[in-house]
């Protein structure tokens, strides 16, 4: 037991570590910043794609979403930081994160914008439109208002995801909340910054997953 | 340029064999993750509808605890923390170990919400008929909680299989890694897009068939 609190739980560690684990918060805080408002909007272009009347721009769109989809994270952000630099692109670790994220939270986003937008019915459409707004309007302030509203959930439960996604930085070496913790443990041979990082993610996402079960189970029922 | 760096020939004919081994690890990772996840969160969501209260605060605390943590930092503390208290573990195992806890966790939200889901005169008539409350379970209330969280699921299942890529962080051959291997080798990206085709193999049946299945069992319809 002794060796358990001094090898995960070592407070005089944690104390050391914590002025880099703050400073990696502070990172992880600027990328959600970043990522999370970039994939909502990208979601909702990519939805409106997906939705186009046209075969010739929808069925591309398809590919491109099923394509982010299947391709792990990791593996995109890799590709990105590791790959470009090979036809003279160098990004930094920050944008190749961002653009990774771009790719693959658009989809995961777009595909949920997809589901709302498809819960409305068609009623709503004609009706708008026979009031006098123009289409756009129409999407703007009757569809998607009532679209995000059904699928709220989805779109909290995503957004969590992608704040754990940040994580996956730590690997191109942005100085994110894990990678500092990874230092700070490399530098005292003593897991416990993982742990206090891991305690970290806890306080910021469980009230996010507590408010997810309630809001899943009210739907489920 | 382009060729030159993402589809060269000779570097294809040198590091294919290496990423199609890490194909078949991928494979063995997956399976036992998505085995090995999904029979424990249905275990648990089972054990759950015994409305314990002691027990449902264990399982409430683990689902909620690795439904919010990062699986690469779950991963992280298994792999440099447990040798630190005499528990070594291989990569492998600590990838299967912590990816299928990840996946009894949601899996077991997802059941739970499934058999919440099933109206009260279903328990009642079950239990009039002579079922005890464990057969109830099993051959009522489970069968219509399974088939109505089958899109869910599914869509869960993938994302969480996914991250077998995160197997590379800490050592395991699998794709990404000898993808990322190949490549500071042979010093040319071609291993990376050989990877990333080798991804889009495995999983792209594996979206089709969600996205598949989510118009087959879709909400209403069940």
């Amino acid at each position: 037991m002794e060796l358990f609190l001094d090898q995960f739980l070592n407070i005089e560690i944690m104390r050391q570590a914590a002025p880099l684990l703050l400073r990696g918060l502070g990172m992880t805080a600027l990328l959600c910043a970043v990522v999370v408002p970039l994939g909502l909007a990208a979601g909702l272009v990519v939805a409106l794609v997906c939705r186009s009347r046209y075969r010739a721009v929808r069925w591309p769109a398809f590919v491109l979403v099923d394509f982010f989809r299947a391709v792990p994270p990791l593996v995109l952000l890799i590709f990105i930081y590791a790959g470009l630099p090979f036809v003279g692109v160098r990004p930094s670790p920050f944008a190749a994160v961002c653009f990774a994220f771009l790719l693959n939270t658009g989809a995961y986003y777009g595909e949920i914008y997809r589901a709302g937008i498809d819960s409305i019915g068609r009623g709503q459409w004609e009706a708008a439109r026979s009031t006098g707004l123009t289409a756009a309007q129409t999407l703007a302030s009757v569809v998607i208002p009532q679209a995000v509203r059904n699928v709220l959930p989805d779109l909290v439960s995503n957004t969590v995801e992608v704040v754990k996604l940040t994580s996956i930085a730590s690997v191109v070496a942005l100085p994110e909340l894990l990678y500092s913790a990874d230092m700070a443990r490399s530098l005292t041979y003593n897991p416990s910054p993982i742990v206090a990082a891991a305690a970290i993610y806890l306080a910021l996402l469980w009230p996010c997953v507590r408010l997810l079960s309630r809001l899943e189970h009210r739907v489920g029922r | 340029m382009f060729v030159d760096a993402f589809l060269n020939q000779a570097v294809i004919d040198k590091y294919l064999p290496d990423i199609l081994w890490g194909m078949v690890v991928t494979i063995e990772v997956a399976v036992a993750v998505v085995v090995t996840g999904i029979v424990a969160g249905l275990a648990l969501a089972a054990l759950r509808s015994f409305r314990l209260r002691p027990v449902n605060l264990l399982i409430v605390g683990f689902v909620d605890v690795f439904r919010a943590l990062p699986p690469l930092v779950i991963i992280l503390i298994a792999y440099f923390g447990l040798p630190n208290v005499g528990l070594s573990l291989s990569g492998f195992a600590v990838l299967w170990l912590v990816l299928s806890l990840v996946l009894a966790a949601f899996a077991e939200e997802i059941f739970w919400s499934g058999i919440l889901a099933i109206r009260k005169g279903q328990w009642e008539a079950a239990r009039s008929t002579g079922l005890d409350f464990p057969q109830t379970l099993v051959w009522v209330i489970l069968p219509q909680a399974v088939r109505m969280t089958v899109p869910p699921l599914t869509n869960r299942t993938i994302a969480i299989t996914k991250n077998t890529a995160l197997g590379a962080v800490i050592g395991v051959p699998e794709i990404l890694m000898q993808a990322q291997t190949a490549q500071s080798f042979s010093g040319n990206a071609t291993p990376l897009l050989l990877g990333a085709v080798a991804y889009i193999v495995l999983f792209v049946p594996v979206v089709a068939v969600g996205r598949w299945l989510e118009t087959r069992f879709a909400w209403g319809r069940a």
